[in-house]
């Protein structure tokens, strides 16, 4: 039966359930006019959420409702940096949803119940739990993508990643099933991650045990958006509306990195060294295909999403080292991706306005002309992207490559330099444009007068620059969590 | 005598249906979703034959679960179909191609 204590420690997620439950109600009641209230009230809401999650922490692992939820360092860490993200998000895109008429309840309830799925996935500590987390926030996101009802992209980029995410989620239960099956082969059957562990040193059919890890980590690609698994990832940023772009950008990729932790740690330890050499395949193909393909784009969504594809390479190096230092490295890595993410999306939203959409990397032409601030943001978060000291990117490139080192791993870490010295030519030809040419005839570059999105722009902005001068006590959390 | 591994097979013979459905299929996108519908039935199968041939209840649990997620995605991914036949009045694979590279 569950304890008030389970409930006591799954406290911020439910919260975050009434909480989103009474906003669909608020929205259901409110006067037209009164609507845009909806917007502090759910940042207030994820604020609550974060500080419930700083205070309640505690030192040793906690399990709920009989190991079905674990809460960890890993798990807090991972939450409040989603929670955070999403805060970024919703500020950010306030002016856009008021130009488009897309200021609507429905925007805020869906990302506070995607921002659930993430803490229940990165949560998991049973198979069902990680499917319900991730179909939860998998589901919230198509409804978003799709959340501009008139426009022609959006609804093409929700389809296409309406098809390609239940192939993923098809593959990953496939693969659940065969090691639910192998697990029963020589022991009891077992869902439980905690359980599933050690499945590898007696199960009578370990062949069936790797297909099913095979299947899950194809599924666990399809999610991160690692190469050969990326076909949805271009389409759909360049097709969603920019705030929508931002999160499955930012927290999304915690939420994967989350998942891939929780599924092939916790769960898959054991078989490490055979999926070390899959996730070292998937890495090389996503930094080879995600930085040269990036080259050629023209469309800066485009650009940023080729790049993500390259990130999700760097974030597999760390998780493909298997050891505590790698996870670290990787999850500082997740984390520092989403802040830039958030930052490099933030800017383009703070220079779209009412029948203009800043999503052509020509948009951006003498930008430091018409708008120097923004320009040097943007500029921080394109630096940060490619990885140039002493930026918050330049550090975690390098614990990355570290960890995939000190796993006896050095050609990974070469191909990884070699591709982020390619990957250079791309995010300099941003700053390129923003600094060195002419401004278009006519064009009317002008960053938005919205308060509330400058100052927290240029706090997540100048934070890249801060996290990467003093990068040790975030990093000695991460560690932390590890054991380290 | 139908043994677990005859029900394995049925479970990969539908899995395979389902993904060459979601390949092949040039035409309709209503055939995507039936092929995905079909993608998390084979899944049950499996899930069952496991639970009731190795006698633990915890798969069938499971089979509810993706039952139900299942319902919840065939709504949404229906209200996606809806709006992509209104803003382009065909719902033909081959003409969903504005984006590209």
């Amino acid at each position: 039966m569950p304890t008030f204590i389970d409930i006591l420690i799954m406290a911020p997620e439910f919260y975050l359930v009434a909480a989103a439950c009474l906003l669909l109600l608020l929205d259901a009641f409110m006067k037209p006019e009164q609507r845009p209230m909806l917007h502090w009230i759910s940042i207030v809401v994820l604020l609550v959420a974060i500080y419930m999650l700083i205070a309640g922490q505690s030192e040793q692992t906690v399990t709920a409702f009989g190991d079905m939820f674990v809460r960890d360092r890993v798990a807090d860490i991972l939450k409040i940096f989603a929670l955070l993200t999403t805060v970024l998000v919703m500020v950010y895109a306030r002016p856009y949803l008021i130009d488009r008429k897309l200021l609507i309840g429905e925007f805020y309830t869906l990302m506070i119940f995607a921002v659930i799925g993430i803490m229940l996935l990165v949560s998991a500590g049973n198979l069902v739990t990680v499917y319900l987390g991730l179909e939860l926030l998998s589901l919230s996101s198509y409804a978003l993508v799709a959340l501009n009802r008139d426009a022609r992209l959006p609804s093409e980029a929700a389809i296409k990643y309406f098809v390609l995410g239940a192939l993923a989620s098809g593959m990953l239960l496939y693969g659940m099933s065969m090691v639910y099956g192998a697990s029963g082969m020589g022991g009891t059957p077992s869902l439980d991650l905690a359980q599933l562990h050690n499945v590898a040193t007696y199960t009578t059919t370990p062949k069936l045990l790797l297909f099913g890890l095979i299947f899950m980590i194809v599924g666990i690609g399809f999610k991160l958006g690692a190469a050969p698994f990326h076909m949805w990832i271009p389409d759909v940023y360049q097709g969603a509306p920019t705030p929508v772009t931002t999160l499955i950008a930012s927290g999304s990729k915690l939420a994967a990195f989350g998942m891939a932790y929780r599924l092939l740690s916790s769960g898959m330890g054991d078989l490490s060294q055979h999926w070390q050499l899959m996730l070292a395949v998937l890495a090389v193909a996503s930094l080879a295909i995600g930085n040269l393909v990036a080259i050629v784009q023209t469309n800066l969504k485009r650009m940023l999403a080729y790049s993500t594809i390259s990130h999700m390479g760097y974030l597999l190096l760390g998780l493909a080292a298997a050891g505590p230092e790698g996870y670290a490295a990787a999850m500082f890595y997740a984390i520092s991706y989403a802040l830039m993410g958030a930052a490099a999306f933030g800017v383009m939203l703070a220079l779209t306005r009412a029948g203009f959409e800043c999503e052509e990397i020509a948009d951006l032409k003498g930008l430091n002309q018409k708008s120097p601030w923004m320009a040097f943001l943007m500029l921080l978060a394109m630096f940060s992207l490619a990885g140039v000291p002493p930026l918050f990117g330049f550090w975690a490139k390098v614990l990355v490559l570290e960890a995939a080192i000190h796993a006896n791993m050095l050609w990974l870490a070469i191909v990884g330099i070699v591709f982020a010295i390619i990957g250079l030519y791309y995010y300099l030809h941003v700053i390129k444009v923003m600094y060195f040419d002419k401004p278009a005839e006519g064009s009317e570059l002008q960053a938005k007068p919205d308060a509330s999105l400058r100052v927290v722009l240029s706090l997540n902005a100048l934070s890249l620059l801060v996290l990467g001068l003093y990068w040790g006590p975030l990093l000695g959390w991460c560690r932390s969590a590890f054991g380290l | 005598m139908i043994t677990l591994s005859h029900y394995i097979v049925l479970g990969a013979v539908l899995f395979c249906i389902a993904v060459a459905g979601l390949f092949i299929n040039r035409k309709n996108v209503i055939v995507l979703l039936m092929s995905i519908e079909l993608m998390l039935l084979a899944v049950n199968m499996n899930f069952v034959a496991f639970s009731r041939f190795l006698g633990d209840v915890s798969g069938q649990v499971f089979v509810f679960f993706i039952l139900t997620v299942a319902a919840a995605e065939a709504a949404i991914g229906l209200a996606i179909l809806v709006l992509l036949f209104r803003n382009r009045s065909t719902i033909n694979i081959a003409d969903i191609d504005s984006m590209k590279g």
